[in-house]
């Protein structure tokens, strides 16, 4: 029977038309996959359901749960309804728990808000619901603080707050995007146990196709605010009637294409050498008496990239690839170690020579905070002339390197006096690429350059940079937690854990027969999309098989 | 194939500023009160009724009338003259007091904020918390126990005042900004800490600056009447708002007036310029001036 039935929403904010006559329908232990990209009102059809919508939002159609129309409710009622017949999940587990409670105070509300039941019995059901979620009483009793949790746990606390009073339909919206691999990977098989066991609906948003994939029985493709295809996961992905789901399904595996890496000449000295970094941070002081201690982030790191060659750095989130980029960088000091960057050495004590600078650039992963939003454009990719200092072109000579720079990223000339916000994502993302190539460097840091784009964004940018890779013999630092995109796009793999590099190789090898167990724990967590639909029916991930 | 929405922060144009600012109340209330006291103290430089000093025993104490729209005091000076000279002292006073606050406190709280968890971002913070643990009314009596009553040693006292003020905004909202990228992306072309502070955290601060600048001036207005009111601001026979209350107060029974005018310009004055500051705070929020759309 038909839990959830959404027939011709229509949804308006302030006029503006968001979503257009969804039509969408979820049965009892069944799972439903959205996926869009940012914009495609995936995540205001979940706000819709919960009638959580912004203000000035007026919706039209009908939202059946159950036997039971959601859609001009008084919100009294809607209260009753949401956490008790609905429960939600979201994205960002660090801003979902309420810092000042304990974690069985936050899953004992739900209980205690929808049920007339003891303090004690909602303690009671908050335990054997966080239980439920692999959260067990001897490592976590009630009594914890959500800061004293890690990513994957607090997840697990906001699963628990949802799925406390067994509700008939659950929401999760790309609640595994802020998470690493290996963490998504058992919070998705802890999602599909607690379908398979309670019979629930749920609802799947994300934008990664790989991960529905793996996951969802039945899948919806949005765009727009308009459904474009929908239908059982296998049917959607292996026939990809509509051209726009073949565009995800082409843009999520896509492969630039690239020359191979210029031939190594033996004796030619490396673009950049790291010798033996190591970086330490102050912990906070414990006594007067003694003085601080210290945690090493990057633990005796040495690596080195030829001319020309593209090398990924890979790793979890606190493995140290950030601070030994900014390391890389000269932005902090080092306690040790050496940094030799087309011969010229970054000394540890004093920073870097503005003549070493010139040789290296970056591109930052957030398309919006990478600019200061009160310049424009040609004054924002012309900031590293600051390094040439009387050297810097002036004038028509000036107004031809920023015309150059924006047309090698596929921007034009004219751009120069827009402003930032004026740009989309995407193209954003270019003005920091011709930022980053504007002096000519001879290594370019992406770090994480790629992870916040959609992906049809995502892989234009990709070929941009194989592109430009292959025609400027410009070296790539790439730092990602993506190994589908690292492996699209590099020679060379290093893959870190914990400070250290515990591998490295040539890319396809590597991730044909990774050595190390870290590395072959990371390839087995990775959603792959072609394994999900290769294993032939939508089962969970690691094989489990549905129930549904 | 474009399928990329190009949803992303507001708009920060100074066209969007405008309509934002019409739109309003807070701000056109404040704005227009504090335009009119600001005429009020212009046009006493060119003109006013009567002059200010002129005595006039006779008619001392008058109510309101023709000939004298806001009554005369107790000597038979003009008030309306008065007040309108003593907008002007008292204008100079938080003007220059909110100045030397902003050019001495934002520098420090730069610099601080350039070389946080230094010693010298300690050594900085801690001495603001100093001068910040002593009232602006306890300066002001303390050099005026040195050096003698006046508008000058008034104004060092609320500048003093305002220094940590100042410092310790323009630290926090620095703070914030030294960690986005867009700033890491300068230090990586090799921009030093002054240069990015005058180039990208400076323009990134004013809006909050400017808010804060509107309310330290309304503080600054109260300040010099207060110490005007225990003699330790302008001398007589220079008028200001807090002498005339001060020499109105055994007066309060017999014309009330004498009190009445002066307290409400005061108060208008400062209630003028909190509106114009929560306007301007609404209309820099991006968050807030969404809502409202």
């Amino acid at each position: 029977m038909t839990l959830l039935a959404i027939n011709d929403l229509h949804l308006a904010i302030g006029g503006t038309p968001i979503l257009k006559g969804i039509g969408l329908s979820v049965d009892r232990g069944e799972i439903l996959g959205i996926i869009g990209e940012s914009g495609s009102g995936k995540s205001m059809t979940a706000l819709a359901v919960m009638q959580l919508l912004p203000e000035g939002a007026s919706a039209s159609g009908s939202i059946v749960l159950d036997g039971t129309e959601l859609i001009g409710r008084h919100d009294r009622e809607m209260c009753a309804i949401r956490g008790r017949d609905v429960g939600m999940v979201f994205q960002e587990p660090m801003t979902a728990l309420n810092p000042l409670k304990t974690i069985g105070e936050q899953v004992a509300e739900t209980v205690l808000t929808h049920t007339a039941v003891t303090p004690a019995e909602a303690a009671r059901i908050a335990r054997e619901t966080l239980d439920r979620v692999g959260l067990t009483a001897d490592r976590f009793p009630l009594g914890r603080y959500p800061h004293e949790l890690s990513g994957g746990q607090r997840q697990r606390v906001v699963i628990a707050m949802a799925i406390a009073l067994r509700p008939k339909l659950l929401i999760a919206d790309e609640p595994t995007t802020a998470l690493d691999v290996t963490t998504q990977a058992q919070i998705l098989t802890l999602l599909k146990r607690l379908v398979d066991e309670d019979g629930m609906g749920m609802i799947f948003i994300t934008h990664d196709l790989a991960v529905v994939a793996g996951l969802a029985d039945r899948v919806a493709i949005m765009r727009h605010g308009e459904l474009l295809d929908t239908g059982t996961t296998r049917t959607v992905f292996r026939e990809l009637r509509h051209p726009y789901t073949r565009a995800l399904f082409e843009a999520s595996s896509h492969v630039p294409s690239r020359e191979p890496p210029p031939p190594s000449t033996p004796g030619a000295p490396p673009v950049l050498s790291v010798e033996s970094v190591v970086r330490d941070y102050r912990l906070p002081r414990r006594s007067l008496f003694r003085p601080p201690a210290h945690f090493r982030a990057v633990d005796g790191v040495s690596l080195s990239i030829g001319r020309g060659e593209n090398v990924g750095l890979v790793g979890e989130s606190g493995s140290g690839k950030s601070t030994l980029a900014r390391a890389i960088m000269a932005l902090d000091p080092l306690q040790g170690g050496t940094v030799v960057l087309d011969g010229e050495t970054l000394n540890a004590a004093a920073g870097a020579s503005p003549k070493a600078r010139r040789k290296m650039q970056v591109v930052f992963q957030d398309p919006y905070g990478s600019f200061d939003p009160r310049h424009r454009v040609g004054r924002l990719i012309t900031e590293p002339f600051h390094l040439l200092g009387r050297d810097a072109p002036a004038g028509a000579e000036r107004q031809k390197r920023i015309a150059e720079a924006l047309e090698t990223v596929g921007l034009s000339a004219g751009d120069a006096e827009k402003y930032p916000h004026e740009f989309s994502g995407g193209q954003r993302q270019r003005i920091a690429i011709a930022r980053a190539l504007i002096i000519r460097p001879a290594l370019i840091i992406l770090d994480e350059a790629v992870s916040a784009l959609d992906v049809s964004i995502r892989s234009q940018i990709l070929d941009l940079l194989a592109d430009l890779s292959g025609r400027l013999q410009v070296s790539y630092l790439f730092i990602s937690h993506d190994l589908h995109v690292v492996r699209a796009v590099t020679d060379r793999v290093l893959v870190m854990r914990g400070g250290r590099i515990v591998e490295t190789g040539p890319t396809e090898e590597v991730f044909r027969h990774p050595r190390h167990a870290y590395t072959q724990e990371l390839l087995a967590a990775t959603p792959s999309l072609e394994r999900a639909l290769a294993s032939g029916a939508s089962g969970a991930p690691h094989g489990s098989t549905g129930s549904s | 194939m474009s399928v990329e929405a190009g949803s992303g922060v507001p708009a920060e144009r100074p066209d969007s500023y405008v309509s934002a600012a019409l739109r309003s109340p807070n701000f056109m209330i404040g704005a227009t009160i504090t335009t009119l006291v600001l005429l009020l103290a212009l046009v006493s430089f060119v003109w006013t009724p009567y002059s200010y000093a002129a005595q006039d025993i006779p008619n001392k104490l008058k109510g309101l009338s023709a000939a004298h729209w806001f009554g005369t005091d107790h000597f038979g000076r003009d008030i309306l003259s008065m007040i309108m000279v003593g907008a002007r002292t008292s204008i100079a006073v938080a003007l220059v007091a909110v100045g030397v606050g902003v050019v001495v406190g934002v520098p420090l709280g730069l610099w601080a904020a350039a070389r946080r968890g230094s010693l010298l971002d300690e050594v900085i913070m801690r001495a603001n918390d100093l001068v910040f643990a002593f009232p602006a009314l306890l300066i002001a009596v303390l050099i005026t126990s040195v050096f003698g009553p006046g508008a000058v040693n008034a104004i060092i006292a609320i500048g003093i005042f305002n220094v940590p003020v100042f410092a310790r905004l323009s630290r926090g909202a620095a703070l914030s900004l030294w960690t986005r990228e867009f700033v890491l992306a300068a230090r990586v072309a090799g921009k030093g800490a002054v240069r990015i502070s005058v180039e990208h955290i400076l323009p990134n601060i004013t809006n909050t600056l400017v808010v804060q600048v509107t309310i330290q001036f309304a503080l600054g207005i109260l300040a010099d009447a207060g110490l005007a009111y225990v003699g330790l601001g302008a001398q007589p026979p220079i008028p200001s708002w807090g002498k005339m209350l001060a020499d109105a107060q055994t007066l309060i029974g017999l014309a009330p007036h004498v009190a009445i005018i002066p307290g409400l310009a005061i108060v208008l004055t400062v209630l003028g310029l909190n509106l114009m500051g929560d306007g301007l705070r609404d209309i820099f929020d991006p968050r807030l001036r969404r809502s409202r759309r």
